[in-house]
């Protein structure tokens, strides 16, 4: 009877850990995975400000401006209908340039600004990441992050 | 209760075989048609990309019979795969014009004289900005347009041996 | 003609693979044990061959054949030799043949060196071994030959993607690869003793030295990637939770738990079912992590040629292998007999531990893999999940995990009790609260992860040694050093990756040369911008001086990169290495006012992380010597005792 006993203590003690490690993972992804936007589902679906969002599209020719403490830069974001400006600190990536695709990981401010945390870059010619099949692209891409503050 | 247990793992790898098979599925779905398809060319105009042909620009589209516009790159290595399919297409009657993506009159130039020239106007859109607005999303890619300069199909990726028949039904159709 | 060299040896090795399991499985069904004498040899000759196959490859990378598709897809003549040999395994066609040669070689190992198995097991374990092998040998001839001939001949190559032209990239796929392949092995030898249902000490004891190697290799494959994401990407991060990571990351974590569970089959009998179910899993993660990684089923920043087709192919040979193996062990190892007791409060408990929070790890890193993939199916919605939501989730029970590597080792076999186990654990824990206290008090950037993650590195770090208290330290076993290595590595690794999330600094600056920039206890100058060329790059190099509070001063030269094959440009960072932290400075963009950008870190006890895992794969490595000699050591000792009979 003893050795039975604590094969069910064992298991028991196994469900529960299970259990925990299951539950940490579903608030984890509810409260941490992004949901993918473009400028147009931004106009559409207005996020709420300061919620995790990944923006993608294009970089709009013209658009690029650096700020005057050298490091900020500010560009906008179109796919062919809307448009999302975007403000980034932080080295670019490389081929980052007006008319490339980009993907950005960042929250959406008040008034209407996307402060990008990190900027998504990609590195064979062909690929065309999933999420922006249907929105043109050229080129590779890179990523890197913003200055943490 | 153990027995059951020893299912699990059997169960689980179903439930993931299943998620992901789901998964593969949906990428033909997501090979998007152009936005543009139904509608005209937009305007622009662009440079000859090399010295033996004439430049491009939309109204080369509209002429009154239908062609192909094919877009392509120097560098893109599919476009080496589907050369001898726009040969073919050529010598079966289809006017192509071409737009260089993002390339240089040389290493342009060398492509063509190595793989064939089935094109008639190249024009050359080095900030690819007229494959944006033509809802392009990477290269080669291929528009079939009407003698009124309408899109009416978009063929994404390389053009193989088995498409050609398709395309050029498509094109004998589009009238 | 060496290309079809190349294809018709592949063929033969394939043709051999049928042969090894044909003989094996009419062997093992009619009772005709002289086929059995056949099946080292062919599996030693289809490992031969398949290497055959692969060098040749290699070769025609070497020569630039431009007459072979893929090395025009893959190389350029201008690169170096050491990249043109790496640009046969970085593609997708040049590494699955890698992936069978791997595959064929370890057959052949165990055809060779394997000699303690039953051999109806062994024979078996070959079969199994073969069958595998016959899929990906046909998934490579029927839709990735990797000796399809391009037709007309290009002049040269449409060049490597240049972040792949590194060092540290160029070898990461093998030993990865001799990793997640090197798995393979334990799964047939699961396999084996289900269908022979052998299981038992001397199956484990046999097992064990495969998983070991396997394991070694990919914690230093695992250790280099990341290393070399770290200094290539130029954001400074280690570990960026991508899926192709991950891919890498799971069968990890499976053949962890497998390792530690085969010593408890190897020595106590104990743990039979979590075993063989381990091993399967761990080289199913291998192949579900292969499968992800080409199918384009997920977005990856360095996935593979993405193709459907390719990918309903693999994932039909998933079904096969791991829904058989996982319906075997549901049908067989009900009928397994147990094996023996023991209490919760046990070294078997807290391996039975170990095992359930490190299947807890792979089983939170699996979900939030192909979570994005499962919201869009249901909902149409595009997601990504990144580092916040791993970070969240793994982390804690990560820390739970080496909390009880640290007392794991410390406790009796079947049965102890929990106030011995708090007397011999006793000064890691006043370490641990001390370190702490002391991190509270002064310091105000930790997270509480980094915070009570150095405080038990802190506490783990003594606790590795305390198996060696009392013990005469030269009669102590290899394998045993080789354990108290590898915890030990853990912790430092733990320290490292604490250190350099709570207390990195970072400045970012537009400098004009001339400029100067403090960062921590660093004085950086900027001195000039000049141009540079290499072999088949340009670039535009940042001269760059670093002083450290000492007064020493260092040179340094971040770059910009073109490569004019591939059209695209890289940013190669400079680092600077003291025993206290790394430097690490990328250089930018100009503006039109001459201003360049620069970024610095400064991460204290950064490199701790890699040599942690350095050390982890080192006592792993002596623990398989020790194990091997071990057992060479008992079998010359019986043979000895044998002739005086």
């Amino acid at each position: 009877m003893k050795a039975k006993h604590q094969r069910l203590t064992l298991v028991l003690l196994a469900v529960a850990a299970l259990l925990g490690a299951s539950l940490l993972a579903a608030y984890a992804l509810q409260g941490q995975a992004s949901y993918f936007y473009t400028p147009s589902d931004i106009a559409e679906k207005q996020p709420e400000v300061g919620q995790a969002i990944r923006l993608g599209g294009m970089v709009e020719e013209g658009s690029i401006q650096r700020g005057a403490d050298g490091v900020t830069v500010e560009f906008v974001v179109h796919d062919g209908t809307s448009k999302q400006p975007v403000i980034y600190t932080g080295i670019t990536p490389d081929l980052f340039v007006e008319g490339s695709g980009v993907v950005a990981d960042g929250k959406l401010m008040d008034g209407g600004v996307f402060v990008a945390d990190t900027l998504l870059a990609k590195h064979d010619e062909n690929y065309i990441p999933r999420e922006l099949e249907g929105i043109d692209m050229t080129g590779t891409q890179h990523k890197t992050e913003t200055l943490v503050q | 209760m153990k027995r059951w247990l020893l299912w699990v793992p059997l169960g689980l790898f179903a439930v993931f075989f299943a998620i992901v098979a789901a998964g593969l599925m949906r990428p033909k779905d997501n090979i998007v048609e152009s936005k543009m398809v139904g509608k005209p060319i937009p305007e622009f105009t662009l440079p000859a990309a090399v010295e033996q042909r004439p430049a491009l620009s939309n109204t080369d589209l509209a002429i009154g019979e239908p062609q192909m516009l094919n877009i392509f790159a120097s560098w893109c290595v599919p476009c080496i795969a589907e050369a001898p399919q726009l040969l073919e297409l050529e010598q079966a009657g289809v006017k192509i014009n071409g737009i260089a993506s993002r390339d240089t009159p040389q290493d342009i130039a060398n492509f063509l004289n190595r793989w064939g020239n089935p094109y008639t106007r190249i024009g050359t859109d080095v900030r690819s900005i007229v494959q944006l607005e033509l809802g392009s999303s990477g290269v080669p890619e291929t528009f079939i347009v009407d003698s009124k300069g309408v899109i009416v199909h978009q063929h994404v990726g390389d053009i193989r041996k088995e498409d050609v028949p398709e395309l050029l039904k498509i094109w004998k159709d589009a009238g | 003609m060496i290309a079809e060299s190349g294809l018709i040896a592949l063929w033969l090795a394939a043709a051999l693979a049928f042969l090894q399991f044909a003989l094996c499985t009419i062997g093992l069904t009619k009772g005709q044990d002289q086929f059995f004498a056949a099946v080292r040899p062919v599996a030693i000759a289809q490992g031969v061959l398949v290497t055959i196959s692969f060098l040749l490859l290699v070769w025609l990378f070497i020569r630039s054949d431009m007459s072979v598709q893929l090395v025009v897809s893959n190389s350029v003549s201008m690169k170096p030799l050491i990249y043109k040999i790496s640009g046969t395994w970085g593609n997708h066609e040049g590494s699955m043949l890698l992936w069978v040669a791997i595959m064929g070689v370890a057959g052949a190992a165990i055809g060779v060196f394997e000699r303690t198995l039953k051999l109806r097991t062994l024979v078996t374990t070959l079969a199994a071994q073969a069958f595998i092998s016959i899929g990906f040998y046909a998934y490579l001839l029927i839709a990735s030959n990797p000796f399809e001939r391009s037709f007309p001949v290009p002049e040269d190559g449409q060049g490597l993607n240049p972040l792949l032209q590194d060092i540290g990239l160029a070898l990461h796929p093998p030993t990865l690869y001799i990793g997640y392949v090197g798995l393979s092995i334990a799964f047939s030898f699961a396999v084996g003793a289900m269908i022979n249902r052998d299981v038992g000490p001397d199956f484990a004891k046999a097992m064990r030295p495969w998983v070991l190697g396997a394991w070694v290799f990919l914690t230093l494959g695992i250790t280099a990637g990341s290393y070399w994401a770290y200094y290539e990407l130029g954001w400074g991060g280690w570990w960026f939770w991508d899926p192709v990571e991950n891919a890498s990351l799971m069968p990890w974590l499976a053949a962890t738990a497998l390792l530690h569970s085969v010593t408890v089959l190897a020595t106590r009998d104990g743990l039979r079912a979590w075993t063989l179910m381990l091993a399967v899993v761990a080289f199913s993660m291998s192949m579900i992590g292969t499968f992800l990684v080409r199918s384009g089923v997920l977005t990856s920043v360095h996935a593979f040629a993405v193709d459907p087709e390719r990918g309903s192919f693999i994932l039909a040979l998933l079904a096969i292998y791991i829904g058989g193996a996982m319906a075997l062990f549901a049908l067989r190892v009900g009928t397994v007999k147990e094996g023996s007791q023991f209490e919760p409060i046990s070294r078997e408990g807290s391996l039975v531990a170990n095992n359930l929070l490190l299947s807890a790890i792979l089983g939170i890193v699996f979900i939030g893999t192909l979570y994005p993939l499962v919201v869009e199916g249901f909902t149409g919605e595009m997601i990504s999940v990144g580092a916040p939501y791993f970070n969240l989730a793994t982390g804690p029970v990560a820390l739970i995990l080496v909390a009880i590597m640290a007392a794991g080792p410390l406790l009796r076999w079947r049965r102890d009790k929990a106030k011995a186990l708090l007397n011999r654990i006793s000064i890691p824990v006043f370490l641990t609260t001390a370190a702490l206290f002391a991190l509270v008090l002064f310091t105000t950037t930790m997270s509480v992860l980094s915070l009570l993650g150095l405080s038990l590195a802190a506490g783990i770090a003594v606790a590795s040694f305390a198996p060696l208290w009392k013990r005469n330290l030269r009669r102590t076993p290899m394998h045993t050093y080789g354990m108290i290595l590898a915890h030990f590595g853990v912790a430092v690794a733990l320290v490292g990756m604490a250190s350099e999330s709570s207390f990195t600094e970072e400045k970012l600056v537009a400098a004009t040369p001339g400029d100067e920039v403090t960062v921590n206890d660093w004085k950086v100058k900027l001195h000039a911008i000049e141009p540079m060329a290499g072999p088949n790059w340009t670039a535009l190099e940042a001269r760059v001086t670093a002083q450290y509070a000492n007064g020493t001063t260092y040179e340094i030269a971040p770059q910009n990169r073109m490569f004019p094959a591939a059209q695209t440009q890289t940013s190669e960072a400079a680092l600077l290495t003291r025993w206290n932290g790394q430097l690490y400075v990328v250089l930018g963009d100009s503006d039109e006012q001459g201003r360049w950008q620069l970024r610095i870190w400064w991460k204290p006890f950064v490199t701790m992380i890699w040599f942690g895992g350095v050390l982890i794969a080192l006592g792993g490595l002596l623990a398989m010597i020790g194990r091997l000699r071990r057992a060479v050591r008992q079998r010359k000792q019986r043979e000895y005792a044998e002739e005086w009979i």
